[in-house]
This record gives structure tokens, C-alpha cells and sequence, in this order.
């Protein structure tokens, strides 16, 4: 176990920024902790934490500096990865009538994303399945990926909505992850373990001065590793799956919707939702037109759009589709989960709808006898 | 840290590629049905030629894209397809004369099991602009019409006026090795032929309850009442194949919006084996 | 008689009928054509018949609707007539023959007389007109939705 000071994460970043990385980490801004460009570690939320339940965030010091001391926001890496907005392709008119077609601009620096929880890394895992994992890749989608440098940190205190540990994706680091941290902080010591995941972590922790731990550093480590999941605010039912593949026609969803805004924030903030619309856009000639890709949501009535009306008419059945799909039937087409467990969806709707009691509920009463 | 591989395939799933409308068959008296016979524009190389049963999208340069099934293939290279101007996309197509470029991306989905028809009877049943997409597969048995038992075609449209392909129509009742049955909802004083919905020729038979595939196009409804037909007709359900429709966007699985469960029709259809689509039958809304 | 039976045994609607309630069936049948225009039931009237049509086709119309256009047409293997079920044993609609056609006419009478004598064969034979009638209802239903007037499947969106 090797240990590196505070310190060397702010050497971190200026090494990978040196070597041309665009270096993304959380950051404060607007009374949340988001994703954007850090230099350094002034830039980080260091000494504050956050505070989520249902349909509630709130930034709080800290009594400490600790580096870390806080979880995942309202963004995430999709943001980088699949960006909410990307031209696809320019189309210009020739002529003879015809087009030609040029691929989009393709905006991918190498980016090197510092602090990425192990819900983050295993929700890039989930949308790889998609973009890359079928019969056809999404190009941007792959430039971006290809080169990344991820810096993971191991959940110490999950908060009020995560569930990873009942999905089986966290709080620890596993896989994934150019270079995992974690970081142990008390009255008496403040440090970070850090562990290699692959050559180019290898080759960037030996610069960041690391030394082995001490006995009482691994058994502090160690602690931290073993605590943090029991500190989940939320946990899954572990047979989520089972539970909606039997409640298409709960009465459940009918309840939910009355709640439900249909606002779409749930799949916004969600790290691996997926869905998007191409949207054309030409120019006032008519000679250039680009076709853009923006993110879309299964809330939106337009989503399930057919001649004869929407698919998906009521708020009832969309909220059952995005559950449906998240826990359930995403199983059948990629393989894994498309839930993480990170909280995001529960913290930023606005009327603090609970996957987790959601699903509950539907177990509980799986007959709908209310 | 790099995933394995990353092989990026050809933009061809993704880009739109100039193709020629050759030329343009308007069918029904609004002129609402059209079908574009297209040829690629020089220096495209198409993909593989589309299967009966899979679809095309269509581009229009400044207007969009929609998806559409395959309605005929022909020798040469070309492909047919057979547009229902409903959409804001499909109206804007509408007035297109020949000699306009459109784009085209495919082919995609899966196709009509026609190879499981072999030495079996095949009862093809469409409804309204669900012929457009049974098509192929009803050129390509009559092409290898000795390789089928009984071939039974039923047609049910709106009206006789709303009918589409009635040449084609025509030379197949002209057959004796077709069982041409054609209805429509709404009859006219000069319609000859038979009144009611699609089922009930279906409920007429004459095709063998034991060995027979059964290939269904048309609105959900009506598919779902000729499966229960052909059911009662002794049919096991696993011989029957609908084609579906939902809101299909990228055709490669990427955009979410056209899922049923756990399928992307786009991916996993638009041609499914009629049990797997079951349950969207009889859930609402699924 | 026995060429009768043999034309029941084969139609698919008395399918899983008992031996002997065939022979009941073929002992009030006969076979029966009519031209062409032959109005075989009005609208109103009393009827105590039903007809198999074992070829050739009929329209059904009602008098109601402007320049008798068919609202339903049967064909080939297709029962016509189930008005002599119940009271008051009257048709709702004309049936005319629209081609030559061939059948096999029940006198539904004398059938409903054994019907009552033997409930067995009554209920038999209720029960697989009952379904007859659901799956006119059905089809009927189905013509009203006007299936066809929206998008609808041909990936036409």
C-alpha cells in the first residue's frame, strides 16, 4: 500500500495538464459541487461536503480539508463523454443536387477526469455497452473514451442517497481507473492511498513522491473501506429485476405519476441515461445543414412519438419505462444494470421520487392490493 | 484507461448517402402513398442490399429523417420504398419529383423469416400501407413459388380508393398459384369485392393449420386480432411474424425512443416473432 | 344424407361436434344454390334459416344506409344468418347473393325444436354460434375504429 500526501494531488493535476491533458475534477460553483476545468487545488470543493436526501442538496464546510469529503453532484463524466449537444455531421448541397456528407467537428482533447467515484466508473462501464458494445460504435463517443485519464476516488462517507453498495458497483474503487485514491483524514492525519491500475497510472504515481504506509496507515485505510459501506443512506432490493419484469400493470406507476413532473431531470442527471435526438439544423440558404445530437429523455412525451400519438401518453408510463428500462430490461439488452446506485436521480427530482422506495413498494405489495 | 479495441465502423450506419429518386409512383387519389424507386449517386458504394422485412432511413437535406420499410428491391440495385405522407418529414417528401437526392441509410432491422416458409403454406396478411412493407417478400415467394405450398395473400384497406399497388394486385388475382383475398372497411357502390375487416379472411382458411407460416403487417390492432385468427385457425403462435412500429431515430440502437421491454425494434425488429411481442399487445403502453 | 354429412364433417365451424350432433345438423340440411341478386334474407323479417356458403359471395346491407352499400360480406366457408336463435326471430340486415352461389341451408326451425327437446345439443350448438357472433362483434368493432386512417405500421412516420 503506498501512501502520497494532499499535496501531490495538486502535482497531480499540473503533471497531467503539463503532459497536454485537459484536467477536469469537481469543482464549486452556483451551491453545488460540478465537473469543469481544474488547475490545481485551489480549485477543488476542498473543506465542504454536501448533503442529499430526497429532492434536497445543500453545500456544508466541513471541520476538516479534507480533499474528497463529499460525493457526486448533479453532474457527471456523461457530460464528457457523450456530450449533451454534438454535430454529427455537415451536410453541404453540390450542384448537381446531391450532398456531401463531412463528419462533425470532433471536439476530444485527451482529458484526464480527477475524482471519479466507483458509481462513476462503473456507469462509464454501462454506456461503453452502448456506444461501443453493439454492431455499430458511436465514432465521437470512442475518440473521446480512448484516451482518457481517470483518477478514482474510493467513497469514505456515501451520502444521504447513494446505493451503491447494494448494486454491487461501490464504494470502493475496483477497476476501471488509471490511478484510485483514497483518503483517510482525523484529528491526527491527513493522507491518501493511492493504487496503479494501469501503466500510464504506474508511471504517474511514481512521480507524486509516494511511500509505503505505515501499519497504522493500512489499518486506517483499510477501515475506511470497510465503514463506508454501511454509511449508504438508500439500498436497492437485490431482485429490483425480478420485481418490475412482474409489475407492468402495477397500480404503483398510476400513484407515482401523480407525483411525477415529468420534468426529465432524473435522466439528466443520470450518469448512464442514454437517449437522444437528432435534430436538423440549416442554415438560412439552404445550402449547409448540420444534423445535432442532443440528449433527450424517455419523460418527454415526443420521446415515444408515432402518427397515431405518442406511445407513451401518460406520465405513468413513462416513469414505468424509465424504471423499467434502468433496473429491469436494460439487463436484457447490455448485459449489466444500467443503475448504478449513485443517488443523483433521487436527490434532484424535484419531488424527491425514491428508485429505491419505489421499487420497494412495488415488492412489498407485488399483487397491487395497496 | 482504453477499452479494448475500439474499431469505429464505416459512417455509413450513421451518415446519410446521396441517392436518386428514379422515379415516383403516386397510388392513392390524395396522392398520400409514393413510392421513390432510388439509385445511389455515383462514388456511393451501397452496403449490403436490404432484406424483405428490413428498413431504410430517408433523409431529406434541410428537413430530416424518417424510417421506411423496403417495399420492393430491384434487379439492378435499386430499392423501392413506399412513403405514407403523414409526418412532417413524409409531407415535406411528398411533392418530390424524380430527379431529386435524397439520403439513405441501411439497411437495418431484421427481415421476414421467408426461409422457414419453405415447403410450408405462407399466409401473408397486411393492412392498409402494412402491404407496402410485405412487399418484397411477396415478389421474392412468387419468384420461388414452387419452394411453397399454398400461398394466401389478404389485403384489407380503408376503402377501395385507399388501396395501394392495384396492378400489382391485379396481376396476382390474375394467378392460380395465389389466393388473392382482398377487403375493404368501407365498400362503394361499384366495389365488387368483399366488405369487412382483414380477420375474416383470415377466419376463411384454407391453408394447412400444421404447417404454415404466417407473416402479419399493419396497424398494432390489427395484427393482434388476425394472430388471435390465425390461432383459431390452429396456427401455434411462434409461426406467426408481425412487423412493428415505434418511434425509430438512429436505427442502430443508440437513441432509445424506439423500445418495446427489452427490444429496440430498430435493433431486434421491426420483424418479431409474434409470442416475444406478445405482452406489447396487451400491456398498454408498453 | 350422407353426402351431407360428409360436407359438415369437413367445414371447420361444426368441427369438435359429436357424431351424432352432426347427424342432428344433416338431418335439417340441404343443399341449395341461388343466382346471383337472390335476396336470401330482408331486414326485418322473419327468418327461420341459416346457410353455410360453400362458395360464392354475399352481401350484407342494411336498407338504412343510402344505395344498399355492403356494410359485410361473406364468403366461402362462412355462416350466414343467426337471427333464428333467439326471439324474435327476425333479420337486422338484407343478405343478397352477390355471385352465383352455392350452400347448405338449415332449417333452423326444426333445429331449434331439437335444440329444446336435447339441451345438450342445444347448448353445443349455442355455444359455437355464440362464438360465431363474438367474432362478428369483434370484426365489426374492429371496421369501426377505422384502423387504417392514422400512420399505422409501414414505418411511414
Amino acid at each position: 500500500m503506498e501512501v502520497i500526501a494532499p499535496q501531490a494531488v495538486d502535482t497531480l493535476i499540473r503533471l497531467l495538464a503539463g503532459e497536454g491533458y485537459e484536467v477536469v475534477g469537481p469543482t464549486r460553483r452556483d451551491g453545488a459541487i460540478v465537473y469543469d476545468r481544474v488547475g490545481g487545488l485551489e480549485d477543488l470543493p476542498v473543506g465542504w461536503t454536501d448533503e442529499q436526501a430526497p429532492g434536497h442538496y445543500r453545500l456544508r464546510e466541513r471541520d476538516d480539508d479534507a480533499l474528497f469529503g463529499y460525493v457526486v453532484g448533479p453532474h457527471s463524466w456523461k457530460k464528457y463523454l457523450f456530450p449533451p449537444e454534438e454535430t454529427l455531421f455537415r451536410l453541404t448541397r453540390q450542384p448537381d443536387g446531391s450532398f456531401v456528407t463531412e463528419p462533425g467537428t470532433s471536439d476530444a482533447p485527451r482529458r484526464a477526469f480527477i475524482g471519479m467515484r466507483a458509481c462513476e466508473l462503473a456507469a462509464i462501464d454501462v454506456q461503453d455497452r452502448v456506444f461501443l458494445g453493439q454492431a455499430v460504435q458511436d465514432r465521437g463517443y470512442a475518440a473521446r473514451r480512448r484516451d482518457l485519464f481517470m483518477v478514482a476516488v474510493s467513497c469514505a462517507e456515501p451520502g444521504g442517497t447513494c446505493f451503491c453498495a447494494s448494486m454491487d458497483t461501490g464504494p470502493r474503487a475496483r477497476e476501471g481507473f488509471d490511478l484510485a485514491l483514497t483518503e483517510v483524514i482525523d484529528a491526527t492525519q491527513h493522507f491518501l492511498v493511492a493504487e496503479a491500475g494501469s501503466e500510464a497510472g504506474r508511471a504517474m504515481l511514481d512521480r507524486l513522491d509516494p511511500r509505503p504506509a505505515s501499519d497504522a496507515e493500512q489499518a486506517a485505510t483499510e477501515r475506511v473501506w470497510a465503514e463506508a459501506p454501511e454509511k449508504m443512506g438508500r439500498q436497492m432490493p437485490a431482485d429490483a429485476r425480478e420485481v418490475l419484469n412482474r409489475a407492468f400493470e402495477h397500480p404503483r406507476w398510476e400513484e407515482t405519476a401523480e407525483r411525477c413532473l415529468s420534468c426529465s431531470n432524473c435522466t439528466l442527471v443520470c450518469p448512464t441515461c442514454f437517449c437522444s435526438q437528432v435534430e436538423e439544423v440549416p442554415d438560412l440558404e439552404g445550402q449547409r445543414t448540420e444534423r445535432v445530437r442532443r440528449w433527450d429523455s424517455c419523460f418527454n412525451q415526443e420521446h415515444s412519438h408515432l402518427v397515431g400519438g405518442p406511445h407513451h401518453e401518460s406520465v405513468a408510463a413513462r416513469y414505468r419505462q424509465w424504471i423499467t428500462h434502468k433496473l429491469a430490461t436494460w439487463h436484457d439488452q447490455f448485459g449489466t444494470s444500467g443503475c448504478v446506485g449513485c443517488g443523483r436521480c433521487i436527490t434532484w427530482c424535484p419531488v424527491g421520487i425514491d428508485i429505491t422506495e419505489e421499487v420497494t413498494a412495488v415488492r412489498r405489495d407485488p399483487e397491487g392490493r395497496g | 484507461m482504453a477499452p479494448d479495441a475500439v474499431a469505429t465502423l464505416p459512417d455509413q450506419a450513421m451518415a446519410p448517402e446521396p441517392w436518386r429518386i428514379h422515379s415516383v409512383r403516386r397510388d392513392v387519389a390524395s396522392n398520400e402513398v409514393l413510392s421513390w424507386t432510388l439509385y445511389p449517386e455515383p462514388g456511393v458504394e451501397p452496403g449490403a442490399a436490404p432484406a424483405p422485412g428490413q428498413f431504410n432511413m430517408l433523409y431529406l437535406f434541410g428537413v430530416g429523417e424518417v424510417p421506411i420499410s423496403v417495399s420492393a428491391i430491384t434487379d439492378d440495385g435499386g430499392i423501392v420504398h413506399t412513403i405514407r405522407a403523414v409526418g412532417s418529414v413524409t409531407r415535406a417528401m411528398q411533392d418530390l419529383e424524380a430527379g431529386t437526392v435524397v439520403g439513405l441509410r441501411g439497411p437495418f432491422g431484421t427481415a421476414w423469416p421467408l426461409e422457414q416458409a419453405r415447403g410450408r403454406d405462407l399466409v401473408l396478411v397486411a393492412g392498409g400501407i402494412g402491404l407496402a412493407p410485405l412487399r418484397p417478400v411477396i415478389h421474392a415467394a412468387l419468384q420461388r413459388r414452387s419452394e411453397f405450398g399454398r400461398v394466401v395473400v389478404c389485403y384489407g384497406a380503408r376503402s377501395p380508393g385507399d388501396m395501394i399497388f392495384r396492378d400489382e394486385l391485379d396481376a396476382w388475382a390474375a394467378r392460380d398459384d395465389v389466393d388473392l383475398r382482398i377487403t375493404v372497411d368501407r365498400g362503394t357502390a361499384a366495389w365488387r369485392g368483399d366488405v369487412g375487416v382483414v380477420t375474416q379472411l383470415v377466419d376463411r382458411g384454407g391453408f394447412d393449420r400444421r404447417n404454415t407460416l404466417a407473416l402479419t403487417c399493419g396497424p398494432e390492432v390489427m395484427m393482434r386480432f388476425t394472430a388471435s385468427a390465425l390461432e383459431r385457425r390452429g396456427l401455434k403462435p411462434e409461426d406467426i411474424y408481425v412487423s412493428m412500429e415505434r418511434n425509430m431515430r438512429c436505427a442502430v440502437g443508440f437513441c432509445g425512443h424506439c423500445q418495446i421491454g427489452a427490444h429496440f425494434v430498430c435493433r431486434d425488429g421491426p420483424v418479431f416473432p409474434y409470442p416475444v411481442m406478445e405482452p406489447a399487445f396487451r400491456v398498454r403502453e408498453l | 344424407m350422407n353426402e351431407l354429412l360428409a360436407i359438415i364433417e369437413k367445414e371447420p365451424f361444426f368441427e369438435d361436434m359429436a357424431p351424432e350432433h352432426r347427424r342432428l345438423l344433416a338431418a335439417c340440411a340441404a343443399k341449395c344454390s341461388y343466382t346471383a341478386g337472390t335476396r336470401l334474407m330482408s331486414d326485418h323479417e322473419p327468418t327461420e334459416t341459416f346457410w353455410l356458403i360453400r362458395e360464392g359471395q354475399v352481401a350484407l346491407e342494411s336498407p338504412l344506409r343510402e344505395g344498399s352499400v355492403a356494410f359485410q360480406t361473406l364468403g366461402t366457408g362462412d355462416i350466414l344468418g343467426w337471427s333464428w336463435l333467439l326471439p324474435p326471430y327476425r333479420a337486422s340486415y338484407d343478405a343478397r347473393a352477390v355471385t352465383d352461389i352455392h350452400t347448405l341451408r338449415f332449417d333452423a326451425g326444426v333445429l331449434r325444436e331439437r335444440m329444446e327437446a336435447d339441451p345438450a345439443f342445444g347448448y353445443v350448438l349455442m355455444k359455437h354460434f355464440a362464438a360465431l357472433i363474438v367474432q362478428r362483434l369483434q370484426a365489426a368493432r374492429l371496421q369501426a375504429l377505422d384502423i387504417y386512417s392514422h400512420g399505422g405500421p409501414g414505418h411511414g412516420a
